[in-house]
């Protein structure tokens, strides 16, 4: 009986392997954060070469998990959406990555008084991110369960949404020349991405949960 | 020759997998849970199988109908049953094939004016209705379970997949059994009777009897409608019915081959008799429908949308449209193959008041002196008989059947060469011993035969018609048809 199912255990495995990566390109994400809020330069590189190499590990394990579905005509019903759901999944990582590099690359000077909200910022994102796992994980076990995680996903995105907002208008409100306020205003943006897609891919989630219960 | 008169039958086998294989594995294979090569091996391995083992009880059940006598007869019967089933598929109508057969057969019972035994005909469709009901009502139940163990048990989506379709070709394999077991008699059930009752040594070893014989030729020309033609049919039965997923299909499945189990197996049968409760009548019913019950007690039970209504009235049309096609197909059928084409339709069976038929009406108490007008007189079929009978008389319909089987004439001689041919896996030993008493009489009555049996040894007498000898009783009358088959002689020339 055990041979009969080794095939879909080992395929199981790398669909967690994928969520576990995700997990832990947010965490990543938020440590790279106030490592660089912080100055903590390289820190900073070490954590965002990690993502990097992550992101790439997590592509490869998707489309090996794509082939396989495919090939053997798994899961006929629902193989369109967990697909859909892990390549949208990918540019939540995506957008962790980008925005790592972008703060590589254009190093914003961030005065001290908001580092404290671009850190929450990054934290809320973290959880949303987190939050988003537990519901895919929750999608192929029992669908019903989605629903609350869904709910969790939502919520830290509002969060998010609420302290871009103040930050915005703190940094905008404040003496800074306007080629830096918008700089700072750019980064907001980026660093709330993470909730975004989040948020997206729940919404994704949601819908085929729905689709699920028999 | 006789493979010439079996081809209908053939053909209908032939379409029968074609187009029924597609409700055990249809969905299964349109969703791409099962490969076709695998659904068509299983399912002509199993269909087989069924149909050798357990195709006996339904057969007698057509059989108790109308038994189709002669080759020819048998012939026309399954040939108007397939041209129905043709012509109605042609035309978009849902056809059953179990329904066309019964309506050729009442159309041959017309035809040479044999009567339709009315309780078979009340107990064949009353099952056909049943059929869905009881479908739809499994089906639901299943549908409830399954949701509420997948709910429970948490599994994942993956080892859901990998279970579903295990259970998915376990369940397929069943639903052919039971396909095989209660479609075989539409197929082959009409031919029965023209073939007598003989038992044939297989490899020296195994005893098969000529139903058997047929039944398998049938199921393997079923098997080979399953492999030349249903991957077509199972692709659109598939997809257009209700879109299912493929948890839903398997509860699907499992209703409807539970629901053709429970009408073709002689051994629930007596299991269920051997407990004081109703046995379920052994009938072939159709698949199809039994898989539109299924999908629509599903239907019911998550609410009760979706269910087209069109759909079912065209299906209860159907069980009134099909017969009557076919019977009136079937009557035309044998007057030009009897009239233009000169060939055997019917074995004639010829009445007459002999007085030993006399003398046992008497006894039964169910002498009329209007009978003595008739005496002596030979009618050649059984229209004449009837006709000349109820000029001046009005007798119910017990009465007649009393008269008819009295006066039926046949011709038994009971030779040393038949003897020696009894097959001791038939028969009991005391059963062959009564038979061996009677060496060289002869007899003109099949009753009267019967009689003297009954008199030789206790285990030729028939029980009292009680629910629980039912079925000893009917493993009796098949015991007589085998000892009238052997010792039947053609009848001198009066």
């Amino acid at each position: 009986m055990k041979s009969l199912f080794s095939k879909t255990k080992l395929l199981e495995s790398r669909i967690e392997e994928y969520l576990d990566h995700t997990a832990e390109v947010a965490m990543l994400f938020r440590e790279a954060m106030k490592d660089y809020l912080e100055g903590r330069e390289e820190e900073f590189e070490a954590r965002r070469q990690q993502v990097t190499d992550l992101e790439k590990r997590a592509d490869e394990i998707r489309l090996e998990v794509e082939r396989q579905l495919y090939q053997e005509t798994l899961i006929p019903e629902s193989r369109g959406d967990v697909l859909g759901i892990l390549e949208h999944t990918d540019e939540v990582i995506g957008a962790a990555k980008e925005t790592l590099m972008l703060l590589s690359v254009q190093r914003p000077k961030i005065p001290e008084d908001f580092r404290s909200d671009y850190r929450e910022l990054a934290e809320y994102g973290c959880r949303a991110v987190h939050e988003l796992v537990m519901g895919i994980r929750a999608f192929f076990r029992t669908a019903s369960s989605v629903r609350d995680y869904v709910h969790k996903v939502t919520f830290w995105e509002r969060e998010a949404d609420t302290v871009g907002e103040r930050l915005k208008r703190r940094i905008f409100s404040s003496d800074l020349e306007l080629a830096r306020k918008l700089h700072l205003g750019d980064f907001v943006v980026h660093v709330d991405t993470l909730a975004d897609d989040a948020e997206d891919v729940s919404e994704r989630l949601s819908i085929s949960a729905i689709k699920r219960s028999v | 020759m006789i493979l010439l008169f079996l081809s209908s039958g053939l053909f209908l086998g032939w379409s029968l997998g074609a187009n029924d294989a597609a409700n055990v594995f249809g969905t299964a294979v349109a969703t791409r849970m099962v490969k076709f090569r695998t659904a068509a091996i299983v399912t002509g391995l199993f269909v087989v199988v069924g149909a050798v083992f357990a195709g006996a009880g339904t057969t007698a059940t057509l059989g108790d109908l109308g038994a189709v006598n002669a080759l020819g007869g048998s012939f026309m019967v399954a040939l108007a049953a397939a041209l129905s089933v043709m012509w109605m598929t042609r035309a978009g109508l849902p056809v059953s094939v179990s329904q066309a057969i019964v309506g050729a057969i009442v159309g041959w019972n017309l035809f040479t004016g044999t009567g339709t035994d009315v309780p078979s005909l009340v107990k064949i469709v009353s099952s056909w209705i049943a059929c869905p009901i009881l479908a739809a009502g499994f089906a639901a139940v299943l549908y409830l379970a399954v949701r509420a163990l997948i709910d429970r048990v948490r599994i994942h989506l993956l080892e859901l997949d990998a279970l579903t379709r295990y259970l998915l070709i376990a369940v397929g394999a069943f639903g052919a059994f039971a396909l095989g077991a209660n479609n075989i008699a539409n197929v082959m059930g009409v031919f029965v009777p023209a073939f007598p009752a003989r038992t044939f040594q297989l490899f020296g070893a195994v005893n098969v009897s000529a139903a058997q014989i047929l039944f398998l030729v049938g199921g393997l020309a079923i098997a080979i409608g399953v492999f030349t033609y249903s991957e077509r049919v199972m692709q659109t039965v598939g997809k257009s019915l209700f879109k299912l997923n493929p948890v839903t299909a398997l509860v699907v499945v499992l209703a409807e081959s539970l629901v053709l189990f429970l009408f073709a197996s002689q051994g629930l049968e007596s299991w269920l008799v051997a407990r004081g409760l109703p046995p379920v009548p052994l009938v072939p019913v159709s698949s199809s429908q039994a898989v539109i019950g299924a999908v629509i007690g599903i239907a019911v039970v998550r609410g009760g949308r979706g269910i087209k209504f069109g759909v079912l009235g065209r299906v209860a049309g159907g069980w009134i449209a099909t017969p009557v096609i076919a019977a009136l197909v079937a009557f035309l059928g044998l007057f030009v193959l009897q009239n233009v084409f000169g060939v055997t339709v019917r074995r004639p069976v010829a009445f007459e008041l002999t007085s030993s038929a006399i003398r046992r009406l008497a006894d039964q108490g169910a002498w009329e002196p209007e009978f003595g007008l008739l005496t002596g007189t030979r009618f050649a079929s059984e229209r004449e008989f009837r006709a000349a009978l109820s000029r001046g008389t009005g007798l119910d319909a017990s009465a007649l059947e009393a008269v008819f089987s009295a006066a039926a004439i046949d011709s038994f001689v009971i030779d040393r060469l038949r003897l020696a041919g009894l097959d001791p896996s038939v028969l009991s030993p005391a059963q062959i011993g009564a038979v061996a008493a009677l060496l060289s009489s002869s007899y003109r009555h099949a009753w009267e035969l019967e009689d003297a049996l009954a008199a030789g040894s206790s285990e030729w007498a028939p029980l009292p018609d009680t629910r629980a000898n039912r079925i000893a009783n009917k493993a009796l009358e098949s015991e007589l048809r085998y000892v009238f088959d052997t010792f039947r002689v053609q009848p001198r020339a009066p």
